[in-house]
């Protein structure tokens, strides 16, 4: 989130699209009741099923799944047709003004550099005019042909409301009262809340609906303001962690990037990352990375890295392709590539799509460790549960060892939500029979496996023998220890240059943030962006002072906000080009004439003058961009493309299939299916009564939501005779699920390109292990394809058939 | 009027330290098929205000009923509605009933969600029929409490209430429905589920001060156009201690059938003004009781699952 939960309730719209929070963050959306009960607040959902969310709206309009970039780049094109738009916000704070430089294009739905047989771009027109003073080029007159403003315009030009109706099956009147209650926003005193969640982020071109959205929000300048923002609900209660300190192949903490194979050495690496402003004066923070690199290369090895080993640069490894993604890896070990497996806290059998591959993946492996405080279905992948699980024992000779965790109320540690607050909480109970923590879990692992490097050597055992281990037990790293290498401290003391008795840094204190990170090997910090969360002043994130000076929704001193305990992100675009509020009422931060200062932890310098120094200090630009250069895969600006399994064809760009630049492996393209194999358009989705497969395993959950089941429309229940709580089977090119059939008026037959369109829903909190009933999940059914940025897998819009059935056979 | 042991209308903190129960015998105002005398004191009476239009059906009411009442409601099937358990149960004394209701006015679909369970009438219709002494009774605060050690499992309380809500139990045979967390009201808590609501679409407070914050929510409503939005406190049954906001509270039935004008039946005012006539003795009591079983329930018989269940429960117990 660019703001926080609490920050929702001063907005005065809140757009659901691409989530279901009431759903799905039932806690959370408090403060969607709280901004509709005190300020008035409307609410929109936009979402193929009339969801929780919906049934508390002001205002509710259906889409197709799968097609939200088309219905979003129509509202930019109704703003911009009715001249709905922040001029000031925009001129000043986007980069509408950038000339594009020659050569650029977009046409029949790809743009300029497409090669068919790698599915890549050659995204070196992707760029702006550079001028003769190494400049980006700007007409802030916007009369430029070239330059984004106009080619925006052009772009979105298509999104006619009758194409969006043709495309999404909304209906125009109802696209109409959409756009116009959210082209209201663009008021400087009015601000829009866009909360999504997995519903954008689980297409083939997930990261696109939400940039969709974001170039939607800095048109009507909702962006670094109270009330506004891109508001990513995250999923767990620590997922927001999890990418923050970079449990991904292709990271490390605090977005920094693991070395690819082209990137020998560290002066190779650090090349592509000087992040040179691309605008005078502008900050572009990312000059700063090789503190953060070199501060993380020393909490990890410490004195084993050197200014002369360039801080064991080459103790990290070098990817050979882009990520090693969950799609990838299983793929690896469908293909029997892969020995074994450590999953923790992680349930793929149900988690990750086409199960049948999983299931055949799984089998392949030599050994497959999980780590969970529950009996995970992966855990008993080989074990035949009848129909719900027929797999033959006997033919699966991989060793599983099951080693019980701990869950959240039984350790202590921080949690991250979605908003960036990194919240201490303390174990409520003991481990549980032969549970563990999960720290000592991995401890153990570590210890062994570097009792092994000593004693057998190996290729490469430096990395292992140099980590860093001084923990009080070597057994099991406590909580505190481990969040304390993540703020950083101080390896060596430093000097002030100018007087060299004058202590800038003591040796073994806490950093207090990252400001006093040093790119010399004289500190250390595990994540960057977490700095500051536990320096001398103690456990910032333990912190539980719940006053709100004049209540703007800061609750400055509860818990601690990456970064720097700011709550809103980009908040120096809260206030004009003066450095005055947009909104006197909404204040964040305002400039005195000397510095920034108010409510929030200013996100600019403090002395950051407000006409020369841009808001979007991460940029190069100092702005933030509506054409996204060359840093997305698909395009600096979104296009229409279908899901790999659509209902009907691509009407923008009748030739393409999917998104063209997303990853497909050899073996699934075959199992992808049509709409006249597959005629029903389906998604899967959770419900407020479970916690994805958790919570199955909970009495009180189960009996509130028993069984599976499907919903589907009345019309597709009367075309096929099927009856309220009758059994159904759904299958797809890949799997099939049976399930009881929830006929309901909240979902409706969709009427796109002239073509109705049944969708067919599907919840995923059903599997073979737990109290609630036995049963399946969606990704039985769903496409092996994910995002073509992140690889998050396409489970929102897929392709199945159905028909009436009888019940699984019981076990 | 003394105030009422009650809390701020949402999340209050829990007190250092317990308070001592604050709620009793001697603030009873009735007790079914019983003479009291007046109470010692007067209580606020309290009342649980439940907003129809902020709730989003998630059911952590139902999770936080059954967690403080440790209740052990089944695991059903799925017939093909978002209710489980598909009805209030003996161990289920909340239940979110969904209803998919077009608007025929603006042609938009609307889904009612209303959470149901009892409503603490102020003219109890349950209490007035039940012939058992003490079993039912009502506190000068409003609460209309069950006291099951006094309870006969005849039934006439769920024939009594206009609202359907009591529910007999097959394993020990007493009538069981939501007490309005009597209990922790008695220590300063508000009810488990208006704790546990995320979106504070149940609040907790004296009556008084849950009709002050219903008007301002039934302003709101008819701001965005529900022109009928209203409280619901039925007249018919003296008012209630559990009341609803509603967006079309002139259509109270289209909320999985909230009954328009509820009223305790004839039949129990009869039942109620004789006993009063009659002024119980023991005797008296079982002699019209069996009169009046076959008129309100037919008789009771216990099956053989219910000796099984007896059986294991008296199992679990030792």
């Amino acid at each position: 989130m660019t703001n926080s939960w609490t920050d929702i309730r001063n907005t005065d719209l809140v757009v659901i699209m691409g989530g279901n929070a009431a759903e799905a963050h039932p806690c959370g959306f408090k403060w969607v009741t709280e901004a509709k009960a005190n300020r008035g607040a409307k609410l929109i959902v936009v979402d193929p099923r009339f969801t929780r969310s919906a049934s508390v709206a002001d205002f509710y309009a259906p889409i197709r799944q799968g097609t939200d970039i088309a219905f979003l780049l129509g509202v930019i094109n109704y703003c911009i047709q009715n001249d709905k738009i922040q001029w000031d916000y925009v001129k000043a704070f986007t980069n509408a003004s950038y000339v594009v430089k020659e050569g650029f294009a977009y046409q029949d739905g790809l743009f300029t550099g497409y090669d068919e047989s790698k599915r890549d771009y050659d995204r070196s027109t992707w760029e702006y005019e550079i001028g003769q003073d190494g400049f980006a080029v700007v007409d802030e007159t916007l009369q430029n042909p070239r330059c984004v403003w106009n080619m925006l315009k052009a772009h979105v030009a298509t999104y006619t409301p009758e194409m969006v109706e043709r495309i999404c099956g909304t209906p125009k009147d109802k696209f109409l009262k959409v756009a116009q209650m959210i082209s209201e926003c663009s008021s400087p005193t009015k601000t829009m809340t866009s909360m999504y969640a997995l519903g954008w982020t689980q297409h083939s071109k997930g990261s696109q609906n939400i940039r969709a959205m974001a170039m939607l929000q800095l048109l009507l300048g909702n962006i670094g303001v109270r009330g506004g923002g891109m508001n990513a609900l995250r999923g767990h209660s620590n997922i927001q962690g999890l990418t923050d300190i970079g449990l991904m192949s292709n990271l490390i903490p605090g977005y920094l990037n693991i070395p690819v194979e082209r990137e020998a050495d560290f002066t190779t690496y650090m090349t592509s990352r000087t992040f040179k402003p691309l605008r005078p004066n502008q900050t572009s923070y990312w000059q700063n990375y090789k503190k953060f690199f070199v501060s993380f290369q020393k909490v990890m090895w410490g004195d084993a890295a050197t200014p002369q080993n360039d801080f064991a640069y080459q103790f990290l490894p070098k990817l050979d392709v882009p990520a090693y993604d969950v799609l990838r890896y299983f793929e690896m070990m469908h293909q029997g590539k892969v020995t074994g497996y450590f999953c923790q806290g992680f349930n793929p059998l149900l988690a990750f799509p086409n199960r049948q591959k999983i299931t055949e993946a799984l089998s392949k492996l030599k050994w497959l460790v999980t780590m969970d405080p529950l009996e995970t279905e992966t855990s008993r992948f080989w074990e035949n549960h009848g129909e719900y699980n027929n797999v033959n024992p006997a033919s699966i000779q991989t060793e599983v060892f099951q080693l019980p965790s701990t869950c959240f109320a039984e350790d202590d540690g921080a949690l991250v939500n979605s908003g960036r607050w990194m919240q201490w909480h303390w174990a409520g109970g003991t481990p549980p029979g032969e549970a563990k923590h999960d720290t000592w879990i991995m401890a153990q692992i570590h210890l062994r496996l570097r009792a092994l490097y000593e004693q057998e050597g190996g290729a490469f055992p430096d990395p292992i023998l140099n980590l860093t281990w001084s923990y009080q037990d070597r057994n099991e790293p406590s909580p505190e220890e481990l969040a304390r290498e993540l703020n950083g401290y101080v390896v060596d003391t430093v000097y002030d240059p100018a007087d060299p008795t004058k202590v800038v840094l003591e040796k073994g204190k806490q950093v207090v943030n990252f400001s006093a990170l040093r790119d010399d090997g004289t500190t250390a910090c595990g994540c960057w962006i977490y700095s500051g969360c536990f320096n001398e002043a103690g456990n910032n994130m333990a912190r539980r002072d719940n006053t709100d000076p004049d209540d703007t929704g800061a609750y400055p001193n509860w818990s601690f906000s990456w970064p720097l305990n700011r709550r809103i992100l980009y908040n120096r675009a809260s206030a004009d080009l003066q450095g005055n509020p947009w909104d006197p009422t909404r204040k964040l931060i305002a400039w005195d004439g000397t510095k920034w200062s108010g409510y929030d932890v200013p996100d600019i310098a403090p002395t950051a003058k407000p006409g020369e120094v841009g808001p979007f200090i991460m940029n190069q630009e100092g702005v933030s961009r509506l054409f996204a250069r060359g840093l997305m895969r698909e395009g600096p600006f979104p296009v229409h493309y279908e899901p790999f399994e659509a209902p009907i064809a691509n009407v923008v760009a009748p030739k393409i299939r999917g998104n063209p630049v997303a990853r497909i492996f050899q073996n699934d393209v075959a199992q992808f299916a049509t709409s006249e194999e597959f005629p029903y358009a389906a998604t899967s989705y959770r419900l407020t009564e479970h916690f994805h497969y958790w919570t199955k395993h909970n009495f009180v959950n189960a009996s509130l939501q028993p069984e599976f089941f499907v919903e589907i429309s009345e019309q597709l229940a009367a075309e096929k005779g099927i009856g309220h709580g009758s059994w159904v089977r759904v299958w797809s090119k890949r799997g099939e699920v049976k399930a009881k059939a929830v006929v309901t008026k909240r979902i409706k037959p969709l009427i796109c390109d002239g073509k109705p369109v049944h969708v067919v829903g599907i919840p995923l909190h059903w599997g073979f292990t737990g109290k609630a009933r036995k049963g399946w999940g969606p990704n039985s059914l769903t496409p092996f394809v994910g995002d073509a940025n992140i690889e998050t897998p396409e489970y929102k819009a897929f392709l199945v058939n159905i028909e009436p059935t009888t019940a699984p056979a019981t076990v | 009027m003394e105030p009422s042991p009650r809390t701020a209308t949402s999340n209050p903190p829990v007190a250092a330290s317990a308070t001592a129960a604050n709620l009793g015998e001697r603030d009873l105002v009735r007790r079914s098929a019983s003479t009291i005398p007046p109470p010692a004191r007067q209580l606020e009476p309290v009342a649980k205000l439940i907003d129809v239009s902020k709730c989003i059906g998630c059911k952590a009411c139902q999770s936080a009923c059954v967690e403080w009442n440790d209740t052990k409601p089944g695991l059903e099937t799925n017939t093909g509605i978002y209710e489980n358990p598909h009805d209030l149960t003996p161990d289920m004394f909340t239940l979110m009933r969904f209803t998919e209701w077009e608007n025929p006015q603006s042609g938009n679909l609307e889904w009612l969600i209303r959470k149901d369970g009892c409503m603490h009438c102020e003219d109890p219709g349950c209490l007035k029929a039940c012939p058992a002494p003490g079993a039912i009774v009502q506190y000068s605060n409003g609460i209309v409490d069950f006291i099951h050690e006094n309870c006969i499992g005849c039934g006439y309380c769920i024939k009594g209430c206009p609202f359907n809500i009591p529910r007999i139990s097959k394993v020990d045979h007493t009538a069981y429905k939501c007490t309005l967390c009597s209990d922790r009201v008695a220590v300063g808590q508000g009810p488990a589920c208006a704790k546990a609501c995320p979106t504070h679409a149940i609040s907790f407070g004296t009556k008084e001060d849950m009709k002050t914050l219903a008007d301002s929510r039934i302003e709101d409503l008819k701001s965005r156009g529900y022109e009928n939005a209203g409280l619901y406190d039925p007249p018919g049954v003296g008012g209630t201690h559990v009341m609803y906001v509603l967006h079309h509270n002139d259509q109270p039935e289209i909320y999985s059938g909230l009954p328009k004008d509820p009223k305790v039946s004839p039949v129990v005012n009869a039942w109620k003004g004789m006993a009063k006539y009659v002024g119980f003795a023991a005797m008296g009591l079982a002699a019209a009781a069996g009169m009046l079983h076959s008129a309100f329930t037919g008789p009771n018989r216990v099956t053989r699952e219910d000796e099984e269940k007896a059986e294991d429960l008296v199992k679990e117990k030792t």
